[in-house]
C-alpha cells in the first residue's frame, strides 16, 4: 500500500535536477596512503566536540525513528563520551535490558561505536557515540532521491531498505527489494533477482554502497585470562571502511529467483512458497558480509551538483557542461578531501565532452578562458601543455557558495543594505566606522544602526588595534571585520537550532491534533476494509460523513502545516550541507 | 561610580564614545529593561519555501520513511509501566513485549558478547497453535494432554471413549492433534444433540437429585407429603 500513496514514483530518470549523470565505471582504487600504526588505545581518541544544539537536534532525530529509550541512552552516549554499560544503565535508570537492546540498534545503524575500556583489553567494553552519523539521518531522502535519479527504482529502494536498516547482506536486500518491487507491479508480473542485482553491483562499484568495515576482533571476544596474541597489546583504531581492501568487492554469489508478491491469504497458495521456504533456511553464501551506503560519496556527488549548478546559473549551460566534464573526469583520480581536481588538458576536455554537446575545439577555449577568468575562480588553468591545463577548484568553489550563503542570509534578513556593508566588510577585511559610511554610501546614522545590528547578532566583530600601550579608548582604532568561517560555524549552529525547533513544533502540532489524527486513521481504516469487501457507496459516505466539515478543515490545515515544516527541514538541511562541506575543507587544507 | 567626574554628560563609559561612532549629543534607542519578546515582529519576510516535483518526492520519501521506522523491530518501545490490578483489556490491547528478548535478530559476532539477549521471532497475528516454534511445542503439546484428560472425565458417550483411546495412543504427531481435538469437539456436540434428540424424554426433567427440596416453592397450596 506504501507504493501506491507514493504517486511520483514513475518519475522520469531523466529529471531536469540530475545535473551529473551516472558516473563513469570506476577502477578500484588502490590500497590507499599508507596508514601508520597508531599505538593509542581507542578510548584516548580525541571526541569531537559537540555543542548543545547539535546533541539537542540528535536527541530529536533518534526520537523520531528509534523511540524514546534509544533516545535518552543516545544523547546519554553523545554528551557523556566513552562509557561502559553498567554506566549507561545507572546513570539513565533504565533496565539493563532495554539499555542492551537499544545499544544493538545504535550500533547496528553505526551510530555507535564500541572498542576496549580505558585500563586496557581487560576494562570492560566502552561504547561511544557518533554526532554526526545521527545528523546524516536528516538528510537520507536526499540520498534516497539521488539514487533514484542515477539508478531508477530498484535503486532507489535499494538503498533506502540499508538506510531503514542500517547495514545489510546483499543477498537479504536483493529478496527485500525484489519483493516489494513486485508488489508494486501489477498482477502475474514478478521481479527477477538478477535485475535488483545488477544494480546493486552498480551502486557498488561507483561507491556508493561500501562494505561494513570488518570489526575489532579485541572488542568481541570476551576478556580472557589466557596470555595476548602475538598482536600489539594497545588495540588499533576501529578500522574505517576504507582500510578494507575489499572494500568495493561484491561477494561472489550468484541469486536466482523472483520475488514474491505478498498476499492476504495463506502463503501455501503461493507457487513459489516451498522454493521461498529453501531460500531461508540455506545460507546464500554471502553470510557476514554487509554493507552499508557511502556517505562520502554521496556528499562529493552533491558537492559536483552545487558546483554545477552555480557555474550554470553564473555563466550558462555549455560552461556548466564542461565543468561537469571535468568532474566526471576526476571522480576516480581525486580524493574527497582535494582541494583541486588533478590537472586536465584542453585535448582531452574536447575529447571527453558528451556527444549530444557538438562545440568547436576553439569555442572551447573560449569557454575555458571565460571561466579561468571569472572572478568565482570555479576553474583555474595550471599550465599551458597539451592545450592548457586546467583544475577545478574545489575548495574555493566551496569558500564562494558558503559566502553567497552568508550574504544571502543577511541579505534577508536585515534587508539589503545591510548586505551591502557585511559583502564590503567581507571583501575589505577591517574598516572603520567612517571608511564603512564612505564606501557603503549609506548616511552615517542608518550605517551606525545596522552595524549594531549586525554587532549583536555576532555577524560583524570590532577589532581593536591600540596605539598606545595602555589601551587609551581615544587612541585605540575600532575596526569592524567579518571572517567568514567563525561566521560559518555560528550559522550552521543556527541552522541546527532551527531543524531541532521545526521538529519540535511538529511534533507539538501532531500532539495536540492527536485525537482528531487517530480518529481520521481509524475511519480511513474502516473505509479501506469496506472497501475492500465491496460495499455500496452508501455505506462509504455514511462512514465519512462520520468527520464533521470544521473537522476535515483542522485536518486539512494540520496537514499543511506539517507538510510545510518537513519540507523546510529539507531546505534548510541544504544549507547544512553547504556550510558543514565548506568547514571540512577549509579544515583539511 | 567608578566612572563618575570623568566623561560629563551622559554615559561614562571607560572608551571615548566618539571612536565607536556615537556623536556628541545624540539620541541613543532607550536602553532595554526586560527581555527581548518571545515571537518578536519581523521586519523582513522569510523567502517562500521551494516548491516543485523534486521538493514534494523529497517531502513524500521523507514521511514514509519516518513511518517505516516506527513499524521495524528497531524501534524500542519503553517498559510498560505496571497497573495497579490487571485489567480485562489488557488481554486485547496490544503492548509490546517489554522483557529481555529482541525482536529482530542482528549478527552477534559483530556486537560485544555481554550485548547478547534472547531473539524472539516477531509475535503472528492469529497464531492459535504455530508448529514451527520448536520451543513450543512441549507445552502445548502438554496442555492438550490435559485438556484431553479433562475432557475424558466429563464425558458421557461410549463413542467419545473410544477417541480418546485413539488420541492418547497418538503421541507423535502432534499436528493431527489439534484437527482431531477441534474434530473430537465437534463430534462432541453433535452427539450430545443426537443424544438429546434420540430419547423421547426431555432433558430439563433430568433429575439428577441436586436440587432435593428446592423445587416445591410454587405449590404452597398443595400439602407436603
Amino acid at each position: 500500500m506504501r507504493g501506491n500513496r507514493r504517486s511520483l514514483r514513475h518519475l522520469s530518470q531523466n529529471s531536469t535536477n540530475s545535473d551529473v549523470g551516472p558516473p563513469t565505471h570506476q577502477r578500484v582504487r588502490s590500497a590507499g596512503s599508507p596508514s601508520c600504526i597508531i599505538q593509542t588505545l581507542w578510548a584516548k581518541k580525541p571526541i569531537k566536540k559537540m555543542t548543545a544544539q547539535e546533541v539537542r537536534l540528535c536527541g530529536l532525530l533518534l526520537q523520531e525513528h528509534f523511540g524514546e529509550v534509544v533516545e535518552r541512552i543516545g544523547t546519554h552516549l553523545l554528551r557523556g563520551g566513552a562509557q561502559n554499560l553498567r554506566t549507561i544503565a545507572n546513570e539513565t535508570n533504565t533496565p539493563l535490558d532495554l539499555v542492551k537492546k537499544s545499544l544493538c540498534v545504535l550500533v547496528q545503524h553505526g551510530v555507535c561505536d564500541f572498542g576496549s575500556g580505558r585500563r586496557g583489553p581487560g576494562s570492560p567494553v566502552e561504547y561511544r557515540g557518533n554526532c554526526e552519523r545521527v545528523l546524516r539521518i536528516l538528510r537520507y531522502p536526499r540520498y534516497i532521491y539521488t539514487a533514484k535519479t542515477l539508478y531508477g527504482d530498484t535503486g532507489e529502494l535499494i538503498v533506502e531498505e540499508v538506510l531503514q536498516r542500517g547495514h545489510m547482506t546483499m543477498s537479504n536486500t536483493v529478496k527485500t527489494v525484489a519483493d516489494r518491487l513486485t508488489h508494486n507491479m501489477e498482477e502475474g508480473r514478478s521481479m527477477e533477482y538478477s535485475e535488483v542485482v545488477s544494480s546493486f553491483s552498480k551502486l557498488v562499484e561507483t561507491h556508493f554502497l561500501q562494505r561494513c568495515p570488518p570489526v575489532a576482533e579485541t572488542a568481541t571476544a570476551a576478556p580472557s585470562a589466557t596470555p595476548a596474541t602475538h598482536r600489539t597489546p594497545a588495540s588499533v583504531t576501529p578500522p574505517t571502511a576504507e582500510s578494507n581492501p575489499d572494500c568495493y568487492k561484491l561477494p561472489p554469489v550468484t541469486l536466482t529467483g523472483r520475488g514474491k508478491r505478498r498476499r492476504s491469504s495463506d502463503d501455501g497458495e503461493e507457487p513459489g512458497g516451498v522454493k521461498k521456504a529453501k531460500m531461508d533456511s540455506e545460507s546464500c553464501g554471502d553470510e557476514g558480509i554487509y554493507w552499508q551506503v557511502n556517505f562520502e560519496r554521496f556528499h562529493q556527488h552533491f558537492r559536483d551538483q552545487a558546483i554545477i549548478s552555480a557555474v550554470a546559473s553564473k555563466l550558462d549551460q555549455t560552461s556548466s557542461e564542461i565543468v561537469r566534464t571535468m568532474l566526471r573526469m576526476s571522480e576516480v583520480t581525486t580524493t574527497p578531501t582535494a582541494a583541486y581536481t588533478q590537472p586536465l588538458s584542453a585535448n582531452e576536455i574536447f575529447r571527453s565532452l558528451p556527444p549530444n554537446y557538438s562545440i568547436s575545439r576553439p569555442i572551447l577555449d573560449q569557454y575555458l578562458s571565460l571561466l579561468v577568468d571569472d572572478p568565482m575562480e570555479f576553474v583555474g588553468k595550471s599550465g599551458d601543455s597539451g592545450g592548457g591545463m586546467y583544475v577545478v577548484n574545489l575548495h574555493r568553489a566551496l569558500a564562494n557558495l558558503a559566502r553567497a550563503t552568508l550574504e544571502s542570509v543577511v541579505q534577508e534578513r536585515f534587508g539589503s543594505r545591510s548586505a551591502r556593508i557585511f559583502r564590503l566588510l567581507l571583501r575589505k577585511r577591517h574598516l572603520e566606522q567612517k571608511q564603512v559610511e564612505d564606501f557603503a554610501m549609506i548616511p552615517a546614522k542608518e550605517a551606525k544602526d545596522m552595524l549594531y545590528t549586525l554587532l549583536s547578532e555576532n555577524l560583524v566583530q570590532l577589532q581593536e588595534i591600540p596605539k598606545t600601550p595602555d589601551h587609551a579608548p581615544s587612541r585605540t582604532f575600532y575596526l569592524y571585520t567579518v571572517n567568514q568561517l567563525p561566521t560559518a560555524r555560528l550559522l550552521l549552529q543556527h541552522c541546527y537550532k532551527t531543524v531541532a525547533n521545526l521538529i519540535e513544533r511538529r511534533l507539538f502540532e501532531t500532539k495536540e491534533n492527536k485525537r482528531l489524527l487517530e480518529k481520521s486513521q481509524r475511519i480511513e481504516a474502516i473505509l479501506a476494509s469496506l472497501q475492500a469487501s465491496g460495499a455500496e457507496p452508501e455505506q462509504l459516505t455514511e462512514v465519512e460523513e462520520m468527520i464533521t466539515a470544521p473537522e476535515r478543515q483542522q485536518l486539512e490545515a494540520l496537514r499543511h502545516h506539517i507538510n510545510k515544516l518537513d519540507s523546510t527541514e529539507n531546505q534548510v538541511d541544504e544549507t547544512i550541507f553547504l556550510l558543514e562541506s565548506y568547514i571540512i575543507s577549509t579544515k583539511s587544507k | 561610580m567608578a566612572g563618575r567626574g570623568r566623561g560629563r554628560g551622559r554615559g561614562c563609559m571607560s572608551f571615548s564614545i566618539e571612536a565607536v561612532g556615537i556623536g556628541k549629543g545624540e539620541n541613543l534607542p532607550p536602553s532595554i529593561l526586560q527581555p527581548t519578546p518571545l515571537f518578536p515582529p519581523m521586519e523582513h519576510k522569510p523567502v517562500p519555501l521551494v516548491i516543485g516535483e523534486e521538493a514534494e518526492y523529497m517531502l513524500a520519501l521523507k514521511q514514509e520513511f519516518r513511518g517505516a521506522m516506527k513499524t521495524l523491530p528497531f524501534y524500542v518501545h519503553p517498559a510498560v509501566p505496571k497497573k495497579d490490578v490487571e485489567r480485562y483489556s489488557d488481554k486485547y490491547q496490544n503492548s509490546e513485549p517489554s522483557d529481555n528478548t529482541i525482536e529482530w535478530n542482528p549478527d552477534w559476532k559483530r556486537l560485544p558478547k555481554e550485548l547478547r539477549i534472547r531473539t524472539r521471532k516477531p509475535l503472528k497475528e492469529n497464531t492459535c497453535l504455530s508448529v514451527e516454534t520448536p520451543v513450543g511445542n512441549k507445552p502445548s503439546r502438554k496442555t492438550r494432554v490435559d485438556k484431553e484428560e479433562i475432557i475424558s472425565k466429563l464425558e458421557v458417550g461410549i463413542t467419545l471413549e473410544k477417541r480418546e483411546e485413539e488420541v492418547t495412543s497418538d503421541e507423535e504427531e502432534g499436528e493431527k492433534k489439534s484437527p482431531e481435538e477441534e474434530e473430537k469437539d465437534g463430534e462432541e456436540e453433535y452427539d450430545e444433540e443426537e443424544y438429546e434428540e434420540e430419547t423421547d424424554y426431555i432433558m430439563s426433567y433430568f433429575d439428577n437429585g441436586e436440587e432435593f427440596g428446592g423445587d416445591s416453592d410454587d405449590n404452597m397450596d398443595e400439602a407436603i407429603y
